[in-house]
């Protein structure tokens, strides 16, 4: 008892703050839990639980409520502790992380100012430490009750969500509704992953785009996880359900490294680093106009045949993802000549090119496998902005700084060879396989031009494959460092990456430069 | 010739001089006599081998080869004929004192002279292609309708795999062992028999496992099936090898079924036991020169067996065909008293254009039971990823008891399967077994993944644990189980039972050697994600595991069913093929078990019938298409 006559340690305060800890811990309630697990979701606490180390979660915040005092807000039936959103910081296989995590059991995880300034302040303490943000979002968007203080508050986080952005990995896990303003948070960080069938990210409803351009379109059709995974290229992956989606996310989280200032991580790793791949040498079939897949080279050479692949159903024509090779990280790029013939068109530049940037701005080595029979032509692509499409996968490979290794395992034709991280874009180690082709086009496209009006063309084409359908006029020019066994990719790659791994390489200072967006 | 750069397969690899004798489809280059006389004249060849298969038995080959000079390593042209010729072959035989099968020596007609005649004989009886052979173009018929549809089946698949569409129905012999001699006959009237081999189990008429010698016949019973195949061979002044194959009923009664006028696919087991190399003799005997070996030179030294690894999905007719890319591949060389032929490697394709054969796995040991001791290893070492294969039943073939004991008949899958072979059976200590290793195996990839090398800019907080509450599914089985883990050793608590596991725990490697409760074992991992489901290859059958913290377990309880696609109305092609005929088309009513469409693949035609009675919605395929396992080709209402 001090002189004014109470205590901190008064029991009543405890019993005070216990109360609201169970509060904070139970959000919106039993029945508001068991309707979230009715439908097939997890809260936003077990996600969390799942997500993190057993033991690792440090709240913070639990005790913030929201401010709002209209339309009967501030009553105590209307004010859960924590407000409608877990924050914190713990462990993901032992490495920090910073999440947050909607909880759709208050207020439907709507946003209010509250919710919003938890958010910003791991956000900002991420940004101080060097720790990547997972935000998992569940959330039927703005608090309406608050008017612009929700609006400020998605404006608060879109603003760190930027200054972030190349500082720290952010990873948003959409599990839930996400709509309006509020989608423009996991589209300005590095990766938007789904759960299928209960997530949806859309500007606006079904209801409101039946009353704007009278669409009949369900929720599933027009923000779904398949939509936003195979047409609209807005998210890079979908889970099955929560659970399968958060463990997911812990295998995928090991591939990051914690920050920009951080080297690209290295695991234990059971793989002999001179493995040698004989399959490779067989893969690339004769002819050269037939396909086969360019994940069968890519999971030959990798650490154990994994490969997390990044948008495996957009844009298909080109792979990119993440594997390790002697347990460090890399970021793979390859063409995928079983679809579309691998060719480069928008929208596979577009993934590939953000991509590629991710892994420059996060110190992971770049390791390209081309197999590419140029642009792909037509008014559909010219249109559609090919132009200043395909400049951004240029752009990208040419300012990374990264490692750079490149392997051309058959066609590297045309403008597509220069943009596929080759030598001229900085390229550290570019290898030729024996059945690369590096050429301004294929044989008949050449002769035809060549020899217009000639006769004798197949004798022309015959000698056009000769000259120019090998390694060789490449490598005569230093083009490509070396021309390879396949088999002995993964120990070349491997052998390189540990030379490269002290690789210092600046671009001119600028402001930032000016990618052609 | 081709580079020697561009030799990418086994047998081209192998070769001194290699020659392309056209593109995959066979008709175009291995029966294309035209391209395999050009590539003789190319390479200024003196004699040819061919083999089994393709030309191997097809007499104008021989007698193109005899007209430019060029040796064939075979038979005389006179002996592949008469041999060749099912009926011709019957009449030989029965003249050289040969047992027979009673039956119709002759062409039939049409189907309805097909039923007459088996009328006449008496169910059951096979029909059978006269130039056929390896189980293509057979078909067992139990009844008129039978017959008729026989008729027609063997009669196309004759056409396709012969160009001889000639019939010929004989009395089935239920329930016979398939007993075969070899023989070996030299160009001065030399014969010997070099012991039987057995090749009872089988499915669709197809060998699966073979062994030599014979665990039924008895001394007296050889030599009289060895004398009288020695005596048909004399009959058609046979050279080289030779095998005569013979039906042997369970009073050791045998019947000449037919004679096979080339090497034969399980010829390695015969090798194994008598120590002559069989392709050495061949082309020794086709040189000219004469037989060193007496009757009395041929031992039976100890006991080999064969097992066929097809690229074959087991659980589907005990095989249908499976195509794919030979992701990982490895044999289990490693092993002493192992040999493996095959033309393949990691990288190969499995194609439709031929038999589905990866390789014959060979094991020998002095004694049967040490020959399949070593065939359970050598098993349990073969790596083969990207393909589905055969393992799983090859490994429960060996191992059941009727087999071991020696008490099978060509009728030993259907009888020990009634309904389809399913995998392996676990017993309550074998599941444990597994569900321990499964959960092993998570710790030990559990605790890797926390282990990041290098300087760290942030600590790693790992969270260290010695002890995991964890939560096994198998079959639909839920287990809660408990780990303790000292350096590789777990110690893992199912159900009150303890059982020990440890190993290296080589998270890269195909193959998982351990030890569990002190006995050996060779598992394999063929799958691990991050959402806990594990695959392991544990006595030859794979089993899928889902393995998950007691949190993930708990929590998993409220993660919606998903409803797979009502499959009654959706036909799918069970393999990849072509499509030889689709019999609807939309609108048609279709009764349960009608046929729907015919698909060819590795030669063998399969009816694809309607799952219940409906009316067709749509037809996806067309006759002359190529589909791929899983390809919708008609659909229901």
């Amino acid at each position: 008892m001090n002189a004014r006559g109470y205590s901190v340690n008064h029991p009543s305060v405890q019993e005070r703050i216990e109360k609201k800890r169970q509060a904070a811990l139970t959000g919106g309630g039993q029945l508001r839990i068991a309707a979230q697990h009715k439908r097939g979701k997890l809260t936003a606490r077990e996600r969390l639980e799942l997500l993190l180390d057993p033991d690792s979660f440090v709240e913070y915040d639990m005790f913030v409520e929201h401010r709002c005092s209209d339309f009967g807000m501030e009553a105590d039936h209307n004010k859960y502790p924590g407000d409608s959103v877990v924050t914190g910081q713990g462990r993901i296989n032992g490495r920090l992380v910073y999440v947050f995590s909607q909880d759709f059991t208050v207020f439907g995880g709507s946003l209010s100012g509250a919710h919003a300034q938890k958010i910003c302040k791991i956000m900002d303490q991420a940004m101080m430490v060097g720790a990547p943000v997972i935000g998992l979002n569940d959330s039927g968007g703005a608090r309406i009750q608050e008017g612009v203080e929700s609006l400020a508050g998605y404006a608060d986080i879109f603003l760190r969500n930027v200054m972030s952005s190349g500082v720290v990995p952010q990873i948003s896990l959409i599990m839930g509704p996400c709509a309006g303003g509020a989608v423009y948070s996991p589209a300005l960080t590095d990766f938007t992953f789904m759960v299928k069938d209960t997530s949806y990210l859309f500007i606006t409803g079904p209801d409101v785009v039946k009353s704007v351009t009278n669409e009949d379109v369900s929720q599933e059709e027009l923000g779904g996880a398949k939509t936003h995974t195979t047409v609209s290229g807005v998210a890079h992956r979908a889970f099955e359900n929560d659970v399968d989606a958060l463990l997911n996310l812990r295998d995928f989280f090991n591939f990051l490294p914690l920050s920009n200032k951080d080297p690209a991580p290295v695991t234990e790793c059971h793989d002999p680093r001179d493995r040698l791949v004989p399959g490779l040498d067989t893969v690339v079939p004769f002819e050269s106009t037939k396909a086969y897949d360019m994940l069968d080279i890519v999971h030959g050479i990798v650490d154990e045949r994994e490969f997390f692949e990044i948008m495996p159903n957009y844009a298909k024509n080109i792979v990119v993802g993440f594997a390790r090779m002697n347990g460090r990280t890399v970021g793979i790029v390859g063409n995928q000549p079983k679809v579309a013939s691998g060719c480069l068109d928008i929208n596979s530049s577009v993934k590939g090119a953000r991509f590629v940037r991710f892994c420059d701005a996060f110190n992971i080595p770049i390791i390209t496998f081309v197999d590419v029979p140029g642009f792909l032509p037509g008014t559909a692509q010219e249109y559609g902005g090919i132009i200043r499409h395909g400049a951004k996968l240029l752009y990208a490979f040419a300012e990374a700084t990264v490692p750079k290794i490149t392997v051309i395992t058959r066609k590297a034709y045309g403008g597509a060879y220069d943009v596929m991280s080759s030598k001229h874009l900085r390229g550290d180690v570019n290898y030729a396989w024996p059945s690369a082709e590096v050429a301004v086009m294929g044989a008949k496209g050449a002769v035809q031009i060549i020899f217009r009006g000639k006769e004798n063309q197949a004798e022309a084409e015959a000698e056009y494959v000769e000259k120019f359908a090998n390694p060789f006029p490449a490598a005569v020019r230093g083009f490509v460092d070396d021309i390879i066994q396949p088999s002995t990719t993964r120990k070349r790659i491997c052998r390189d990456l540990e030379v490269l791994a002290s690789k210092k390489q600046t671009n001119p200072w600028k402001k930032h430069a000016n990618i052609p967006l | 010739h081709i580079r020697v750069t561009l030799c990418r397969h086994v047998h081209v690899k192998m070769a001194d001089e290699a020659v392309c004798v056209g593109p995959a489809p066979t008709s175009k280059s291995y029966l294309n006599m035209d391209a395999i006389m050009n590539a003789v004249k190319q390479t200024g060849a003196q004699a040819v081998h061919p083999g089994y298969g393709f030309l191997s038995e097809n007499k104008e080959f021989a007698k193109r080869l005899a007209a430019e000079g060029v040796t064939f390593i075979g038979p005389d042209t006179h002996a592949i004929q008469a041999m060749g010729d099912k009926i011709e072959s019957k009449l030989i035989a029965k003249a050289a004192k040969v047992n027979t099968i009673p039956g119709f020596d002759g062409v039939v007609k049409d189907a309805e002279e097909a039923v007459k005649i088996a009328g006449e004989i008496g169910y059951p009886v096979m029909i059978k292609a006269s130039a056929g052979g390896g189980g293509k173009g057979m078909r067992i018929s139990w009844n008129d309708e039978e017959t008729r549809e026989g008729f027609r089946f063997s009669s196309q698949e004759a056409a396709s795999s012969f160009g001889d569409d000639r019939l010929l129905i004989e009395k089935f012999i239920d329930n016979p062992r398939h007993i075969e001699i070899q023989v070996l006959a030299d160009k001065h009237g030399n014969a010997l028999w070099l012991n039987e081999r057995e090749c009872s189990i089988q499915r669709r008429n197809q060998k699966v496992v073979e062994e030599a010698p014979s665990t039924f016949l008895d001394p007296d019973t050889r030599r009289a099936m060895g004398e009288q195949a020695v005596s048909l061979a004399k009959a058609v002044k046979y050279s080289s090898a030779g095998t005569v194959e013979f039906l042997v009923d369970s009073q050791k009664n045998f019947y000449f079924l037919e004679m096979n006028t080339r090497l034969q696919v399980e010829h390695p087991i015969t090798e194994c036991i008598t120590g002559l190399d069989l392709v050495h003799q061949m082309i020794r005997i086709a040189k000219g020169y004469k037989l060193q070996q007496k009757q009395s030179d041929i031992p039976i030294n100890g006991w080999a067996i064969e097992s066929r690894v097809y690229a074959e999905d087991p659980y589907k007719s005990f095989g249908l065909p499976s195509i794919g890319r030979l992701s990982q591949y490895q044999e289990p060389l490693n092993l002493p008293n192992v040999r493996v032929d095959s033309g393949i490697q990691e990288g190969s394709d499995i194609s439709i254009y031929y038999d589905p054969m990866i390789s014959k796995l060979v094991t020998y040991g002095k004694t049967r039971e040490e020959a399949l001791k070593k065939m359970e290893e050598a098993l349990d070492n073969y790596v083969i990823r990207g393909v589905t294969h055969n393992i799983p039943l090859l490994r429960e073939i060996i191992v059941h008891p009727r087999f071991v004991s020696g008490d099978i008949s060509t009728k030993f899958l259907p009888e020990v399967y009634p309904d389809g072979f399913k995998g392996h059976m676990l017993t309550a200590g074998e599941r444990r077994e597994l569900l321990a290793t499964a959960a092993a195996l998570y710790v030990a990839a559990q605790l890797r993944s926390q282990k990041f090398l290098g300087d760290l800019r942030v600590s790693i907080v790992p969270a260290e644990s010695r002890q995991w509450e964890l939560c096994v599914e198998l079959d639909k089985g839920v287990h809660m189980l408990g780990v303790s883990r000292a350096g590789n050793n777990y110690t893992v608590e199912i159900d009150g039972e303890k059982v020990e596991v440890s190993g290296e725990w080589n998270l890269a490697s195909a193959l998982l050697p351990i030890t569990i409760n002190g006995k050996h074992r060779n598992l394999q991992c063929l799958l691990r994600t991050a959402a806990g489901e594990i695959t392991l290859q544990y006595l030859g059958t794979s089993f899928k595991l889902r393995v998950l913290s007691k949190l993930a377990a708990y929590l998993s309880k409220h993660m919606p069913e998903k409803i797979p696609e009502d499959t009654s109305s959706i036909l799918r092609s069970p393999m990849p093929g072509s499509v030889v005929a689709v019999s609807v088309k939309p609108g048609d009513n279709v009764a349960e078990g009608q046929e729907i469409c015919v698909i060819e693949a590795m030669k063998m035609q399969n009816s694809m019938t309607a799952a219940k009675t409906a009316k067709v919605k749509s037809v996806h395929c067309k006759a002359g298409d190529t589909v791929g396992e899983g390809d919708l080709l008609v659909e229901l209402e």
